[in-house]
C-alpha cells in the first residue's frame, strides 16, 4: 500500500506547481456559481413554490458543486496518463513491479485532489460570507458533514474507477479524443453538473438516481444541502459502494485483457 | 542468464491507399497486413556479459528488448530470464532488471530529479540503508549532487540521460537493458556514459544488453554484437567477425577552393557539390579502397591539384555495415 502512497504523494506534488492554473479556476468556478444562482433566483421567483429543493438547499447545492467541481469531473487533465498510453512511455510503467492499474488509479485520484484543494476550496473561504440568499450555508449537524464526507471520498472513487475504463479503452483506440466527448456529456448530465438530479422528473429521478453517474457528484452533495436524509443516504452510499466494486472489478478485468494485447511502436 | 529461442512476433497493421474515398472505405472494412517484427530471434547470454545488440531501424531491436522486460508477449518461441519467463512472472521478473529507453523518460517532468527517485524507491520496495548508499554511489559517479534538485525540465539531455540511467539502477538489477541511451547527447557525455557503464559492469557484475546506432558504443564497450535485421538474427559474434563481412572502404569527405580536381584509379565519386561558384569552392564526397590506393596517397594525389580546405576520413556506418550485411544475405 505504501507505494500507492508514494504515487499519490507525488501527483501531489507534482500538481502543486501550477499556480496561475488555480487562481484562474478560483475565479471561473465563483462566476459561473454566481450565475447559475441568479438564474435559480429568477426561476423559484416566476415558479409557483413547488420545487423539489428549497431556494437556500439549491444554493448550497450549486456552491459545493463549484467547489468540488474538478474532484467529481470524469474528464479532466490526466494528461499524464494519456500521454503514457498514446507516445508509449507506458513502456516504462510496464518494467515497475507495480500493478499498474493501482498506480493510475492512485494517480487519477491525487490528480482530482491537488486542483481541488488550491483551486476551489479558497471558494469556501468567501461563499459563506456572501451577502442576502446567495449565501451557502453549511449543515447544522456535525453527523451530517461526517457522512458528506464519506460519501465524497466514495464519489472519488467511482470517478476514478471510471476514468479508468477510460483510460484503458485508449489501449483499443487510436485518439481520445472521440471517448472524452461522449464521456463528458453522458457523466456531467446525470451526475448533476448541469442541475441538481432532484429536479428530474419523478420516474426519471428513480432511474437515473441508481446509474453510477450519480454516484459520481449528486449523492455527496444531496447529503450536504440536505434533500437527501435518514435511511435514503444509507441507500445512496450502498448505491456507490455497489458501483466502486463494479467499476474497479471490470476495470481490473479490462487491464489484464489490454496489456496481453499491448503494442508499443517505434524507438 | 538471459536464454532466448525461437521468437516470433507479428504485428497487424491497418493499410490504405492515401485519399478521401479510400479514407471512407476504410470506416467500413479495413485491411490489415501482418508484419513480422521477430521471426525465430535465438541467443543467449551469460552473467556478466555486454552484449551490443544493433541493426537498423525497424529491424525489431526494440521488439526484442520489450520482450525480454516482459512488456510485450511473444507469439511463439521460449525466453527464461534468471529462471522466470518475462511475460508470464512479470512483476517479479521486473524487480531484477533496470531499463532505460533512451528516447523516452522515466522521470516526472516539472519536478525534481530526487523525487521521481523517491517514488521508485518505493515502487521496488528498496531498503532505506541501501537505497541511501546506491544513490550516494549514483550520485558520485554519474555527478547529479549539483541537479538532484532540479526540475528535470530544466536539464540538459545529458543531464536527464545520466539521471535516467540513475535511476534504472537505484534497485540494484542484475541485468541493465539499455535501449539507445546515448542517443543525441554530444561527445563528452556519450564517453561519461560509456565510461560508467563499462565500471557497473566491471564493479557490480551487472550483465548489460545495449542498443545503439553508435558503433563506437559497441567498440568502446563490447566485444560481442548481435546483428538483427528485418525481425532474422542475423550475425551472432564479436566486432572483428562483422568487420570481415564488410568491405574495409574508407570514406573521404574534402573541402576545396580552386580548380575541381580530376578523380584518378582507386577512387569513387559518391557526391559532389559548389558551395561558391565565384571563389570557386566546393565539395566532394570519395570512397576508396585502401587495399589498392592508400588514404595518404589519395589525399597527396588531391592536394597537388587543388587547394584543399578540409579533409576528413571515415569508415562506414552502423547502417551502412548492415547494409552490406542485407545484401550479403540477400534480405
Amino acid at each position: 500500500m505504501r507505494v500507492y502512497g508514494s504515487i499519490f504523494r507525488i501527483r501531489l506534488i507534482n500538481g502543486l506547481q501550477y499556480r496561475s492554473v488555480a487562481l484562474g479556476e478560483v475565479l471561473m468556478r465563483f462566476f459561473w456559481g454566481l450565475m447559475e444562482i441568479l438564474a435559480y433566483a429568477a426561476l423559484f421567483r416566476t415558479g409557483q413554490g413547488n420545487f423539489s429543493m428549497t431556494f437556500s438547499q439549491t444554493v448550497s447545492y450549486v456552491w459545493m458543486q463549484q467547489v468540488l467541481f474538478v474532484l467529481f469531473r470524469v474528464v479532466v487533465g490526466d494528461g499524464d496518463i494519456y500521454s503514457t498510453i498514446e507516445e508509449g512511455s507506458i513502456a516504462y510503467e510496464l518494467v515497475r513491479p507495480v500493478s499498474l492499474y493501482g498506480r493510475w488509479f492512485f494517480q487519477s485520484a491525487a490528480g482530482r485532489v491537488v486542483p481541488t484543494v488550491l483551486g476551489s476550496l479558497p471558494l469556501l473561504l468567501i461563499v459563506p460570507f456572501l451577502p442576502g440568499s446567495c449565501r451557502m450555508i453549511f449543515p447544522s449537524q456535525a453527523g451530517r458533514i461526517l457522512l458528506f464526507v464519506v460519501s465524497c471520498v466514495l464519489a472519488l472513487g467511482v470517478v476514478a474507477a471510471f476514468a479508468m475504463l477510460m483510460y484503458i479503452s485508449l489501449f483499443y483506440l487510436t485518439s481520445q479524443r472521440g471517448i472524452k466527448i461522449i464521456v463528458t456529456a453522458v457523466t456531467h448530465f446525470f451526475s448533476g453538473g448541469m442541475i441538481p438530479l432532484r429536479f428530474f422528473p419523478d420516474r426519471a429521478r428513480a432511474v437515473v438516481q441508481c446509474l453510477p453517474f450519480a454516484s459520481m457528484r449528486d449523492m455527496p452533495l444531496q447529503i450536504w444541502c440536505g434533500t437527501m436524509t435518514g435511511p435514503e443516504v444509507f441507500w445512496g452510499m450502498m448505491i456507490q459502494i455497489f458501483w466502486l466494486a463494479v467499476l474497479l472489478l471490470a476495470g481490473y478485468a479490462a487491464m489484464e485483457h489490454a496489456l496481453k494485447r499491448v503494442v508499443v511502436q517505434g524507438g | 542468464m538471459i536464454e532466448c529461442e525461437g521468437l516470433s512476433k507479428t504485428y497487424r497493421v491497418a493499410r490504405r491507399e492515401a485519399g478521401f474515398g479510400n479514407a471512407v472505405k476504410a470506416l467500413f472494412s479495413r485491411e490489415y497486413e501482418t508484419i513480422q517484427a521477430l521471426r525465430d530471434v535465438s541467443f543467449s547470454v551469460r552473467d556478466g556479459e555486454i552484449v551490443g545488440y544493433i541493426g537498423p531501424n525497424g529491424a525489431g531491436k526494440s521488439t526484442t528488448i520489450k520482450t525480454m522486460c516482459g512488456i510485450l508477449t511473444p507469439d511463439s518461441g521460449k525466453c527464461v530470464i534468471n529462471g522466470r519467463v518475462p511475460w508470464r512472472d512479470r512483476k517479479k521478473h521486473v524487480r531484477e532488471i533496470g531499463v532505460v529507453f533512451g528516447q523516452r523518460s522515466q522521470l516526472w517532468w516539472d519536478i525534481p530529479v530526487a523525487e521521481s527517485f523517491r517514488l521508485l524507491r518505493d515502487m521496488y520496495k528498496v531498503e532505506p540503508a541501501v537505497y541511501r548508499r546506491n544513490l550516494e554511489e549514483l550520485t558520485e559517479l554519474l555527478g547529479l549532487r549539483e541537479i538532484l534538485k532540479t526540475p528535470v525540465r530544466n536539464l540538459s539531455l545529458g543531464q536527464r540521460m545520466r539521471c535516467e540511467i540513475a535511476a534504472s539502477l537505484l534497485h540494484d538489477p542484475r541485468i541493465l537493458f539499455l535501449d539507445e541511451p546515448t542517443i543525441g547527447l554530444d561527445a563528452v557525455s556519450k564517453l561519461n556514459v560509456r565510461r560508467f557503464v563499462k565500471k557497473r559492469n566491471k564493479e557490480h557484475g551487472t550483465t548489460v544488453i545495449l542498443t545503439t546506432h553508435d558503433m563506437q558504443d559497441i567498440e568502446a564497450l563490447t566485444g560481442r554484437i548481435l546483428l538483427i535485421g528485418k525481425g532474422r538474427l542475423l550475425l551472432d559474434g564479436n566486432l572483428e567477425e562483422l568487420k570481415k563481412h564488410i568491405s574495409p572502404k574508407k570514406t573521404l569527405h574534402i573541402k576545396y577552393q580552386g580548380k575541381t580536381p580530376r578523380l584518378f584509379e582507386g577512387i569513387v565519386l559518391l557526391e559532389e557539390k559548389m558551395d561558391d561558384t565565384e571563389a570557386m569552392e566546393g565539395q566532394m564526397k570519395l570512397s576508396l579502397d585502401p587495399g589498392g590506393l592508400s588514404v595518404s596517397a589519395a589525399i597527396e594525389a588531391l592536394a597537388e591539384q587543388t587547394n584543399l580546405l578540409d579533409v576528413s576520413v571515415t569508415d562506414i556506418t552502423a547502417e551502412e555495415m548492415v547494409a552490406a550485411l542485407y545484401k550479403e544475405y540477400e534480405i
